[in-house]
C-alpha cells in the first residue's frame, strides 16, 4: 500500500448525510473479480443520466471541482453494505481524503463514517477525517466562496488546513494503529504475521465448546 | 462487576492485545460468497500465501445467481465468471463449497444456521454486512471488507478496535400481526441509521425471549441498518432446540454437545453487567412498520402520514425533500392509499421457513392483484424443499406468485430480478436505499405478512384492520 503522509488538493463538497455504499458503487459493478476499473462508476446513478451523460445537477460533476481529490460530506458516510468496492471506486476516481462530521443527537454522538467503511478506507490508503458539524459547515461556506479551494492535509500532525482568504486550520483525531498503517503504507497481513507464534499458541489451547 | 455476553466472547477470542491499543481476535467461522471474495483469493495467489484453516471457511453462491428454473445456466457472462471464480478458488484452496445446484446452497446467512456452522459463543465473519444475523445464536458475528476477508484467510484472526456495548430491551409482548421485523424497524427509526455505530447491540427483554430463532435472526440481521457492528441475543432453550431439533452436520453431537451446552449456559450477560448505552422499547406498543424514505431509519407506523420535510426527526430538510422526490411521495399522504407494482418476499432478513409460513397464511385462498408482480424467493434450497413439503409452494402459485429458487434475488438485484425505474415495491428485505433493487426503483420495507397483504390488495394495507374487514 502507498504510504499517506501529506496531501494537498482541490476540495469538492457533497451535501448529503447517510451516503450509503450502494450509492457510491451500485450493484452491477460488483460482478467484477478485479480490484480495478471502478473509478468512473463512482456515484454512478447520481453522476450519469439514464442515457449515460454526466448529470448536470450532480454536485461533483460541476467544472469547478475538476481535479478534486478531497471530498467533504456529511455524517454517516459509507453506511450500509460492506462492499470494499466503494473505497476502490473513490480511490480510483481520484479521492485521497474524505472529510465528514459527527452529529450530536440527544446527547449522543453519531459517527461521521460507518465502521466497515472506515476500516476498508484505511486498508486502501484513503484517509477519513472526522470534524465537528460546525467545522464542516464552515468548509461548505468556504468552498462556495472560493472556487477551486485547496486544502493541505498533514497526517503526522493530524491537521488539515483549508486555504480560503485566511487559512482555516482543523485538528483531527485518528486511531494510532490506523495512523501508523497509513503513514508507513504497511501490509496489515504482514503486520499480523509478526504475531504468528501467539496465534499458534492460542490455537493449541483453544476449545470452542469449553470454558 | 459482571460481564456482558459480548465481553465474554471477546475475551475468550482475544489472541493478544497489540501495542497500538487494538486487539488481535481469533475467528471461528469464516463465511464466503462470490462477490466479496475473488480479490481476496487473488491477493493470496499474488503473495504466495495459503489459507491457515480452510476447514473453518464455508462458501456459497447467493448474490448474483439467477433464481429461475434455468438458473444453472447463468446467461450474464460477468456473473458466470464470478461464480466460476469462487468454484475454482474453493477447489484450489480447499474451502467447503455449497455451490449452485448443491442441496445446501442458499443465502449465506440462511445456510450458516441451517448447517450448524453458526453456534453460540463463536466469532463469525463474512464479507457481507448482514453477518450480524448470526448474533441471534449468541455469537459475535460481523461484516468485513475484502481486505479483511484476505486477512482472515491467511491468519484466522482480525485486528479490531473493541466496540462499545448497547443494550436494547424490548419489554412486553407483541400485538397480533406485529413481528420481529417491525421491532427492528422501530428501533432503527428511533435511533437512526448511525445510532448504533461503534457499538454491539444486545437485544433482550420478554418480547425477544419469546421469539423463535427465525424471528431473532431477522432482528439481528438489521442491526447493521442502525449502524451497529453486530447484534446479539443470549442463547437459551429456544437456541438449543433449534440446534438439536434436526440434523445439522457441523453442530456438536453427543458428549461434545453436552460440553458445549454447559459452556453456552455461562454465556448470558451477568445480572450486574454494565452496558455503555441502553434503550428500552415497549414491544406492546409497536404497530406494523413501513419505510417511506431512502434509508431504513426513514420509517413510520403504517397508520401515520408521510412526514413533511421539516418534521422528520433526525433528518435535514434537504435530505427529506430528496428522499420524497426519489420515492414519488408527498407529505401527508397515507401509504394505505399508495399502489404497489412489485412484492418481494425473500432476502437474508425474511426468507426462512417461518417467514414463508406467515406470507402463506395471508395468501392462502387469496389472489394477488392483477397489476402486481409477486416474487417469493426462499433463502436456501433446504427452505425451498421444506416449503414444498408443507405445500406452501402450492399456496404461492395459486395466489399468482412466482415461486423461485434460493438466492439474494431482488434484495439487491445483482441477478436479473430487478425493479424498473419508478416501480414501487413492498419488500421484506433490509435496505430501501436509492437504486438498491434496481435503478430508480422505490422500495418500502415491511414484514412478510404486510408484503403478502400488499400483493393481494395491490396497495399497502394496515394488516390489522385489513384482515378484520377481510
Amino acid at each position: 500500500m502507498k504510504p499517506f503522509t501529506t496531501h494537498t488538493g482541490i476540495v469538492a463538497t457533497l451535501n448529503r448525510a447517510n451516503v450509503d455504499t450502494d450509492a457510491i458503487i451500485p450493484k452491477q459493478f460488483l460482478k467484477s473479480i478485479k480490484r480495478t476499473g471502478y473509478g468512473q462508476n463512482a456515484f454512478f446513478d447520481w453522476r450519469y443520466t439514464s442515457s449515460g451523460e454526466p448529470h448536470p445537477e450532480f454536485e461533483l460533476n460541476h467544472p469547478r471541482f475538476d481535479g478534486r481529490s478531497i471530498l467533504v460530506t456529511r455524517h454517516n458516510f459509507g453506511c450500509g453494505s460492506s462492499r470494499e468496492h466503494a473505497v476502490w471506486a473513490l480511490v480510483q476516481d481520484g479521492f485521497r481524503v474524505i472529510v465528514s462530521h459527527w452529529k450530536e443527537a440527544g446527547g449522543k454522538r453519531l459517527q461521521a463514517f460507518a465502521d466497515i467503511f472506515r476500516t476498508n478506507a484505511t486498508k486502501n490508503g484513503l484517509l477519513v477525517i472526522e470534524l465537528s458539524e460546525d467545522e464542516v459547515n464552515a468548509i461548505f461556506d468556504l468552498v462556495d466562496a472560493h472556487h477551486g479551494l485547496q486544502a493541505a492535509v498533514d497526517l503526522d500532525k493530524q491537521q488539515v488546513v483549508f486555504h480560503g482568504t485566511a487559512p482555516m486550520v482543523c485538528e483531527f483525531h485518528i486511531e494510532p494503529g490506523a495512523k501508523q498503517q497509513l503513514l508507513k503504507g504497511l501490509d496489515d497481513i504482514d503486520q499480523t504475521l509478526l504475531y504468528e507464534a501467539d496465534i499458534t499458541r492460542f490455537e493449541k489451547e483453544y476449545d470452542p465448546f469449553g470454558r | 462487576m459482571g460481564k456482558t455476553l459480548f465481553e465474554k466472547i471477546w475475551s475468550k477470542h482475544l489472541v493478544r492485545e497489540l501495542p497500538d491499543g487494538s486487539s488481535l481476535l481469533y475467528i471461528d467461522r469464516h463465511l464466503v460468497h462470490e462477490v466479496t471474495s475473488p480479490q481476496a483469493f487473488e491477493g493470496l495467489r499474488l503473495a504466495g500465501r495459503k489459507i491457515r484453516a480452510p476447514e473453518l471457511a464455508f462458501a456459497t453462491m447467493d448474490h448474483n445467481v439467477p433464481t429461475t428454473e434455468d438458473r444453472l445456466e447463468i446467461k450474464d457472462p460477468i456473473s458466470r465468471d464470478q461464480v466460476e471464480a469462487l468454484k475454482r478458488n474453493c477447489e484450489d484452496f480447499g474451502v467447503n463449497l455449497f455451490g449452485l445446484g448443491h442441496d445446501h446452497q442458499g443465502i449465506v446467512h440462511v445456510i450458516g444456521p441451517e448447517l450448524g456452522i453458526t453456534l453460540p459463543g463463536l466469532t463469525i465473519v463474512c464479507g457481507d454486512s448482514h453477518t450480524s444475523t448470526h448474533g441471534a445464536f449468541g455469537a459475535l458475528a460481523f461484516g468485513i471488507g475484502t481486505s479483511e476477508v484476505e486477512h482472515v484467510l491467511v491468519t484466522q484472526t482480525l485486528v479490531q478496535q473493541k466496540p462499545r456495548t448497547y443494550k436494547v430491551e424490548f419489554t412486553g409482548r407483541l400485538a397480533p400481526h406485529v413481528f420481529s421485523k417491525d421491532m427492528v424497524l422501530k428501533l432503527i427509526g428511533t435511533i437512526g441509521t448511525a445510532g448504533g455505530a461503534g457499538h454491539v447491540f444486545e437485544y433482550c427483554g420478554e418480547a425477544v425471549r419469546s421469539l423463535s430463532m427465525e424471528a431473532r435472526m431477522s432482528i439481528c440481521n438489521m442491526s447493521i441498518e442502525a449502524g451497529a457492528r453486530a447484534g446479539m441475543i443470549a442463547p437459551d432453550d429456544t437456541t438449543l432446540d433449534y440446534i438439536t431439533r434436526q440434523e445439522r452436520p457441523y453442530a456438536p453431537k453427543g458428549q461434545e454437545l453436552e460440553r458445549a451446552r454447559a459452556y453456552w449456559q455461562t454465556l448470558p450477560s451477568d445480572g450486574d453487567a454494565e452496558f455503555d448505552r441502553s434503550l428500552t422499547i415497549d414491544a406492546g406498543s409497536i404497530v406494523p412498520q413501513v419505510t417511506w424514505g431512502t434509508n431504513p431509519g426513514m420509517v413510520m407506523d403504517i397508520d401515520q402520514p408521510v412526514p413533511a420535510p421539516d418534521s422528520a426527526a433526525g433528518y435535514s430538510r434537504t435530505d427529506v425533500e430528496h428522499a420524497l422526490a426519489y420515492m414519488g411521495l408527498e407529505p401527508g399522504k397515507k401509504l394505505t392509499d399508495v399502489d404497489v407494482d412489485v412484492v418481494f418476499i425473500g432476502s437474508c432478513t425474511n426468507s426462512r421457513i417461518e417467514d414463508l409460513r406467515r406470507a402463506a397464511s395471508i395468501l392462502d385462498g387469496r389472489k394477488k392483484a392483477d397489476h402486481v408482480q409477486l416474487l417469493v424467493v426462499p433463502g436456501s434450497h433446504q427452505v425451498r424443499l421444506q416449503a414444498e413439503a408443507e405445500g406452501l409452494d402450492k399456496i404461492f402459485t395459486a395466489a399468482g406468485a412466482e415461486w423461485r429458487y434460493a438466492g439474494c434475488s431482488m434484495c439487491l438485484g445483482m441477478n436479473p430480478d430487478q425493479l424498473r425505474p419508478q416501480q414501487r415495491c413492498a419488500s421484506t428485505s433490509n435496505r430501501n436505499f436509492e437504486g438498491r433493487q434496481g435503478r430508480g426503483g422505490r422500495t418500502h420495507l415491511v414484514s412478510p405478512e404486510m408484503a403478502a397483504a400488499a400483493a393481494v390488495a395491490g396497495k399497502f394495507v394496515d394488516i390489522r384492520t385489513w384482515l378484520e374487514i377481510g
